[in-house]
């Protein structure tokens, strides 16, 4: 869970996605296939390796009109396919806070 | 209150259109990310996790009735309802949308309110006692040279890009409710033999990484220098401060590897070059804003009014006095503190209805006026005595009577990971789970005057080095643990807490805190040794032992 603001070296352990968040209103937004960004995890495409990942990370980092600070983030992916976030950060990033907000409790 | 003039009207006006031109060619893509990034630093727009998050200042923690009405409505209509004070006098809102940011501070603008000084390597928003000008025995209000030193370096080029952020706190008071031991230039307005007024000047406090507890630079520097002393110590900061490394950049690390006498000499030199200039600050000048703040007609009111006597009967409006309600300058006034710590709530925040509800009680009761501390509370600073069961009766409708301001659940915390960018842990969860072991008023009340304070990262936003007891949450293989510090204290006597031991993991770090306390009940001498006198006594190793014993 160290910061991605800290990731100096692209060095990836298994399956991962470049994430962002999107310019105009900030949502968490990950890289796709069709050189765009989602905001659904499952439509993120999966780097296996650092090459990958590198030319990936490179390509959202080019697209800077579209999401803003793009990284490397760790996904698991199931045996059925689906693609879950990687670890605590990226889990909150995806779901939301783990606490109620004050304006709904 | 402070009136602005047309000079600050003007400032903040056209700041809003720069900002919206920018955000325009931001969206179209002229402005890149990191030709922009510079750009909305300077009005307090971070990019967090899930959203843009947007820091409000409240310069030396003052707000008027309009202002916070503005505060909900811009957590009504760009946000997500609510927002969260911050441990520096600042409001930020957490959901913000870059397209509407113009917008939002548009509206805010309209109220004399913008986000100047909230973030960026520049002079950030001076802080003060959130009881300034009503406290008693306070020198004066020391708003009046917080206001003096906003105008001064609010966009000054010199000021605007140091090595790295620069934080002023003023206190006027013996007791020290702006923690200025633990910012970059700490001032206490002090009087010299002559009567004059000056500051005792300490210089290089801060947390995060590298913590440090300031050291007193000059023990009085007349009021008219204060300019020139201040920008004296920030050119030699400018001139000397590490810009290699943004861990080593702060000033305290300056004033460390310097020492505070080699660092005091360059100071001294410098200002000699720069004191008698125009920098001298003329009589004229302070009176001007001293009288841009205005002041309550006081009435002429008893001491133990019989509102008061007959709600003592009730023990849940004592419970509250005693905690919430502190003296007054005037006599039949009070200071009423108003706990943002519900039990079992995230601490610091209030919603939109809550702040104009809080505006209209303030309009009723406390003269327009609201106050923000540092340690994520509001404060209503004029209400007559007479009042206070029928404020108490209000606020409790409003769930904002807890009566646990100073106690054990009066918790500060940073965002951490559930919203915060560079945090490695949660904080919030950590405080709700706290709150809910500590509810029991009798127990908490037992307990007596604890502050606890958590960090989601080293870089300390929650102040853990100076809780009486600090939680940090870091980061190992991948798990949040939580290393426990006891002994910190960010007041007067200000103290960097010991670490007990080795981090715990997240679901045990309620069960520790309650070692701790549970050892300091069986420690204490008697029911009034607070906790850290009980610290001070025995050191840390008996609470090390009680929670390591069985781990």
């Amino acid at each position: 869970m160290t910061s991605p603001l800290e990731q100096k070296k692209i060095k990836i352990a298994g399956p991962s996605v470049v994430t962002a968040n999107r310019t105009w209103d900030g949502i968490v937004v990950y890289r796709t296939a069709a050189k765009s960004w989602s905001a659904d995890l499952s439509e993120a495409v999966i780097v296996r390796n650092s090459d990958e990942a590198k030319a990936l990370l490179a390509e959202s980092v080019a697209d800077d009109v579209g999401a803003v600070g793009a990284y490397i983030a760790p996904v698991q992916v199931g045996d059925d396919g689906k693609v879950e976030p990687g670890n605590l950060r990226e889990q909150i990033r995806r779901t939301g806070v783990t606490i109620g907000q004050p304006a709904q409790v | 209150m402070y009136a602005y003039d047309e000079i600050d009207r003007t400032l903040v006006n056209e700041r809003v259109s720069e900002f919206r031109d920018q955000v325009k060619r931001r969206l179209s893509g002229e402005l890149t990310e990191d030709e922009f990034k510079l750009l909305r630093l300077q009005n307090g727009v971070y990019l967090q996790l899930h959203a843009y998050m947007f820091r409000v200042a409240i310069p030396y923690g003052t707000l008027a009735t309009n202002q916070l009405r503005a505060l909900a409505h811009v957590a009504r209509k760009y946000d997500r309802g609510y927002g969260h004070f911050t441990t520096r006098q600042n409001i930020q809102f957490n959901w913000i949308k870059l397209a509407e940011l113009p917008d939002a501070l548009e509206d805010l603008a309209k109220v004399g309110i913008h986000a100047m000084q909230t973030s960026g390597n520049n002079m950030r928003n001076v802080t003060s006692d959130q009881w300034a000008g009503v406290a008693p025995g306070e020198i004066e209000d020391p708003r009046i040279w917080s206001e003096l030193i906003r105008q001064h370096t609010t966009l000054h080029p010199e000021f605007s890009f140091l090595p790295r952020k620069f934080k002023i706190a003023i206190t006027a008071s013996d007791h020290d409710r702006a923690a200025i031991k633990i910012h970059d230039i700490g001032l206490r307005l002090v009087k010299n033999e002559k009567g004059e007024t000056g500051f005792e000047v300490l210089v290089g406090g801060g947390l995060g990484r590298t913590p440090f507890i300031a050291k007193t630079i000059k023990h009085f520097v007349h009021g008219r220098d204060i300019l020139s002393y201040i920008e004296a110590i920030l050119r030699v900061y400018n001139q000397y401060g590490r810009r290699d490394n943004i861990y080593k950049a702060r000033i305290k690390i300056l004033v460390h590897e310097l020492g505070i006498e080699k660092f005091s000499r360059e100071v001294e030199e410098e200002w000699q070059h720069i004191r008698n200039s125009s920098l001298q600050i003329d009589d004229e000048v302070i009176e001007d804003i001293r009288s841009r703040f205005t002041y309550p007609a006081y009435e002429k009111l008893p001491h133990m009014p019989d509102e008061l006597r007959q709600a003592a009967a009730d023990p849940d409006f004592e419970a509250w006095r005693k905690n919430s309600v502190a003296p007054h300058k005037v006599q039949g006034y009070s200071i009423v503190t108003i706990s943002l710590k519900p039990i079992g709530k995230p601490p610091g925040d209030a919603t939109a209805e809550q702040m104009d509800a809080l505006a209209d009680l303030a309009d009723i009761y406390s003269f327009g006026e609201i106050r923000v501390g540092h340690e994520q509370n509001l404060a209503l600073p004029h209400v007559a005595k007479r009042d206070l069961p029928a404020l108490w009766k209000a606020l409790d409708k409003l769930g904002l009577a807890t009566p646990n301001v100073n106690l054990i659940t009066d918790i500060i915390a940073c965002p951490g990971l559930d919203y915060c960018s560079l945090a490695n842990a949660r904080s919030i969860p950590i405080a709700q789970e706290l709150s809910r072991r500590f509810a029991n008023h009798e127990l908490a009340n037992l307990i007596g005057r604890l502050h606890i304070n958590i960090s989601g990262c080293i870089n300390a936003c929650g102040h853990h080095h100076v809780g009486h007891i600090g939680i940090l949450g870091v980061e190992k293989n991948g798990e949040e643990v939580y290393q426990i510090t006891i002994g910190g204290r960010a007041d007067e006597g200000a103290a960097l807490g010991t670490l007990i031991g080795p981090g715990v993991k997240f679901d045990e770090v309620a069960d520790v805190i309650e070692d701790v306390v549970e050892a300091y009940l069986a420690l204490r001498e008697r029911p009034e040794e607070l906790f850290m006198d009980t610290v001070k006594r025995l050191g840390v190793e008996p609470f090390k032992e009680r929670v390591y014993a069985t781990r």
